[in-house]
């Protein structure tokens, strides 16, 4: 399966030039911060992935932020990697643009677990198959 | 020119005309703490237009003749003020009217009190369209506002940066739950964020509301399992009664759905309760506007759909259905713009040709997420992400369903458009020009979409709007 978070997952895997290229939109057309987070616990609940670094709130040079990418690429080659664009406009506070430009060779995905509960009401657990049996930074292999 | 008459002549038993009784205030300056109310009036020829008194002390405290008791109060706060009448533009017989109210006549945070005055006895006097109110933040800051707001509803879904997408199930009545959770599945599964009961699924002999709720939240967790991605599908829990619907609700989220959704027809109460409960248990909510076309769309008489769209950003809702532009559900792009605008900023800047007539700030209420349904395709992402921008959510129910390859391949076909259609828009590209040609590009490598945008390519719906804007921009000499 292909996790499809972020904004661009159905499309093709980005090229550099393309992750390039929304960077500059950040930065430039908006004016947003970027941040570079990875993990391999994609639970669809996971909010908080692992900070390469802290959001680069007075970075304006879009290659200096596309080399944080590739420095964290190159140290977690096998793990889920997303860029985050930071909007500090008062009313928005958030996240505005968020996509994945790494992701592990094989993605084994996830299961519902279900609890049958009272009468027919069904608990539903869902469960990464590769977070689940192993520890942090052994999951995906390298 | 005031012609309030004062003391004793004022207060003579009999009938004296409104503008007389202190309704009419020509030099009145609204203070910081009113609310003013901007009706359309069209009064019988000859009836002068500041006859808007009439409206300003039917909508306060006036009766047909004077009552001596007025004098045991401070009647002039109370008695609300029409201070200023223009002619339409375009129209020779129609004014818009300013009415100012004291925030102390109003009961505050209720809506239902607010519209027992504004729009509860008057209407059946002349013919008499609302079409925009200011609220100041004293007023506002007693509303609740929507229980999650736009920018929490992305935190919590994880979804950034694009347009959701979703789908109202077809055929809209007469599936069985089961049947009705497959066509929920597929189309999560293949790609949208949210599917949608429509405005008449509540629990009829085919499906009764908890057979539908339990395969809908199977259908939820394995889409979302099988994409690793946050899914929703609003549960309509409009019922007969506030009982009901809470139980309805309750259930919803026993079983771990993230919203769910209301019919506009059910009332302001009921409104505002499910606000309150969505708040005190983490859930949005999804406003379906079923019924404000009978009221909405006169351009004489009635209210206006941004003035509904203000009442809804204070009794609380998180999605409002306020139009497409190009679907096939009629809507004027500029007055459609201007119901976004009311939704979605923090600030609204006065803008006569969107149909905005106040500055008004939000006073920190969140924003509401727009939902733009009926008769859209992928064929047209680009338009819709013209018009209405990436804050929105935008449903294909046919769209999706009526795809010739299954519901899957339809909501793959939206999925690939919408962010194709970003992430062109992001590199700088004209969009609303290049539209097809992204598109096609997409379609390329997408078969799914290649099939759609045949299958639809050629479907449009372009109906004359009844409700259009009074005030066009001059167009600058020599340009």
């Amino acid at each position: 399966m292909k996790i499809t978070q972020g904004t661009f997952s159905f499309l093709p895997e980005l090229s550099d030039e393309q992750i390039k290229a929304q960077i500059e939109y950040a930065l430039e057309e908006q004016g947003w911060a970027i941040s570079v987070e990875y993990t391999d616990d994609p639970h669809p609940r996971n909010t908080y992935w692992e900070m390469w670094g802290m959001p680069m709130f007075d970075l304006e040079d879009p290659a200096g932020a596309f080399e944080e990418v590739k420095d964290c690429r190159e140290a977690n080659p096998s793990h889920y990697i997303k860029v985050n664009a930071f909007d500090s406009t008062r009313g928005w506070e958030t996240v505005r643009l968020s996509f994945i430009v790494n992701r592990p060779e094989r993605e084994p995905g996830f299961r519902v677990m279900r609890q049958e509960a009272q009468g027919r009401d069904i608990r539903y657990t869902i469960e990464s198959y590769a977070a689940s049996g192993s520890p942090e930074g052994e999951r995906y292999g390298r | 020119m005031s012609e309030t008459l004062k003391g004793k002549e004022r207060y003579q038993a009999g009938v004296i005309p409104y503008k007389k009784m202190g309704y009419w205030e020509a030099d009145y300056e609204p203070k910081a703490t009113d609310i003013i109310a901007l009706f359309r009036i069209t009064p019988q020829p000859g009836v002068d237009p500041e006859e808007a008194a009439a409206v300003a002390g039917e909508s306060s405290t006036a009766t047909w003749t004077v009552v001596w008791t007025d004098r045991l109060t401070a009647a002039d706060l109370y008695r609300a003020k029409a201070y200023r009448v223009d002619a339409v533009p375009g129209t020779e017989d129609q004014y818009f009217a300013y009415i100012a109210y004291d925030y102390d006549l109003f009961e505050e945070g209720s809506i239902d009190n607010l519209t027992a005055s504004i729009i509860g006895n008057v209407f059946g006097f002349k013919a008499l369209r609302l079409e925009d109110m200011y609220f100041p933040p004293a007023y506002l800051k007693t509303y609740q506002g929507p229980p999650t707001g736009m920018v929490a509803e992305r935190e919590r879904l994880d979804k950034y940066g694009r347009p959701l997408l979703g789908a109202t199930t077809k055929p809209k009545l007469g599936l069985s739950g089961k049947n009705y959770g497959r066509v929920v599945y597929e189309a999560l599964r293949g790609g949208l964020d949210f599917v949608k009961d429509d405005e008449n699924i509540n629990s009829q002999p085919f499906m009764k509301w908890r057979e539908r709720y339990l395969y809908c939240m199977e259908a939820v967790n394995r889409a979302s399992a099988a994409t690793g991605e946050v899914k929703g599908h609003y549960l309509n829990v409009t019922a007969a009664t506030m009982d009901q619907m809470i139980a309805r609700a309750e259930f919803a989220k026993e079983l771990g759905s993230v919203i769910v959704m209301i019919d506009l027809i059910i009332g302001y109460t009921a409104i505002q309760t499910m606000a309150k409960w969505c708040h005190d248990n983490d859930m949005i909510l999804h406003l379906h506007r079923a019924g404000h076309g009978t009221y909405t769309r006169q351009k004489n008489h009635g209210i206006s759909f941004r003035v509904i769209s203000k009442w809804m950003r204070m009794a609380g809702v998180d999605h409002i259905h306020a139009g497409t532009v190009v679907g096939k559900l009629e809507g004027d792009p500029s007055m459609i713009a201007g119901y976004y605008d009311v939704l979605r900023e923090s600030h609204l800047d006065k803008n006569l040709e969107h149909g905005i007539f106040f500055d008004m700030d939000w006073a920190s209420l969140k924003k509401v997420m727009p939902v733009a349904s009926g008769g859209i395709h992928a064929g047209q992402m680009h338009q819709l992400l013209h018009y209405l921008g990436e804050d929105t959510i935008l449903q294909f129910g046919g769209g999706t369903i009526g795809h010739p390859d299954g519901i899957q391949a339809g909501a793959i076909a939206n999925r690939v458009a919408v962010e194709a259609m970003v992430q062109a828009r992001n590199e700088g590209r004209d969009c609303f020009h290049e539209g097809p040609e992204i598109l096609n590009d997409a379609a390329k490598w997408c078969d799914p979409l290649r099939k759609a945008l045949d299958l639809w390519k050629d479907i449009t719906f372009n109906y004359e709007s009844t409700d259009t804007a009074d005030f066009v921009p001059t167009p600058t000499p020599g340009m």
